[in-house]
């Protein structure tokens, strides 16, 4: 239960490379159902236009789940995360195609704090919104 | 219509305790895309030192809320769910959650605020095991689009 990366090897500064992670209407079906969330927003095109949104729109806790997905291969173990935040700052619109719409995540080692602990910032974005804000992980290191 | 903010303060429990199972976790890390051993597959997780698979980092968005249906949903909260979006999440964790946990989850409407035309209402939940351990605290902020205006 330890991260893979070692503290004394991380620099503030160090930047996470940047990956890419796809989202289609079948996975925010897939989410809907595994999370518990479904709010038509998240599915239904019709219903999400009734309300003003320009389209489906991803739940922002997939997104936000990405940002996990990308901490936690970094960090090599996901019981390494201590605090993990996100403002969701803008939509993720997924369209009816099977493209769907893409979410690329990059990662920078804010601050090196005591007790072998880094701030990771993460930026998300999709198309040419930046999707999350504020977006940080406390990471134990070992 | 502005959200009743005599709402703020009020603490919600489920009924009954969220049972962690290994299959829910590695059905949420499949939704989330993640094929990380460590959520599918105990021996991987054994192997890599937790005493059975653990959940992803945003798992507890599953339960986290439970409590708190009724609550968001009686009329004189006023909010209309057809505007709500999510607006910030955060989660401090004491442990990964894992397999097994029997969690306990009282959630606090903390506070309701006003942001230009839109109403933000954060919810704070505190997690602990049926024997008291406390596992994560998880920030939850709703926003309800228009709701001030």
């Amino acid at each position: 239960m330890a991260a893979t990366v070692k503290y004394d090897d991380v620099e503030a500064g160090q930047e996470i490379p940047a990956a890419e992670y796809r989202v289609r209407r079948v996975d925010l079906v897939r989410y809907a159902g595994a999370s518990g969330d479904f709010n038509p927003i998240h599915w239904n095109e019709r219903y999400a236009k009734a309300v003003g949104l320009p389209d489906v729109i991803a739940h922002g806790m997939y997104t936000m789940a990405q940002g996990g997905r990308f901490v936690t291969d970094w960090a090599g173990d996901p019981g390494a995360v201590v605090e993990y935040g996100v403002r969701f700052s803008s939509m993720v619109v997924v369209p009816d195609d099977d493209n769907g719409a893409t979410i690329t995540i990059s990662g920078v080692v804010e601050e090196k704090r005591e007790d072998k602990r880094v701030v990771v910032t993460l930026t998300a974005r999709s198309g040419d919104s930046r999707v999350l804000s504020k977006a940080r992980a406390v990471v134990q290191l070992s | 219509m502005p959200l009743n903010r005599d709402f703020v303060g009020r603490t919600y429990q489920a009924s009954a305790p969220y049972e962690v199972s290994r299959v829910k976790i590695s059905e949420f890390a499949t939704a989330i895309g993640d094929d990380n051993p460590i959520y599918h597959d105990r021996q991987a997780a054994v192997a890599a030192g937790h005493p059975d698979v653990v959940a992803p980092p945003t798992f507890p968005i599953v339960f986290s809320l439970l409590g708190t249906g009724d609550a968001l949903t009686d009329p004189e909260l006023g909010l209309d769910f057809s505007m709500v979006v999510h607006g910030e999440q955060r989660f401090e964790y004491e442990r990964p959650i894992q397999a097994g946990d029997e969690l306990v989850c009282a959630s606090t409407i903390a506070e309701i605020r006003s942001v230009g035309r839109n109403e933000f209402l954060t919810v704070r939940s505190d997690v602990h095991t049926t024997s008291g351990e406390l596992v994560c605290r998880t920030f939850n902020i709703i926003v309800e689009r228009g709701g001030a205006a």
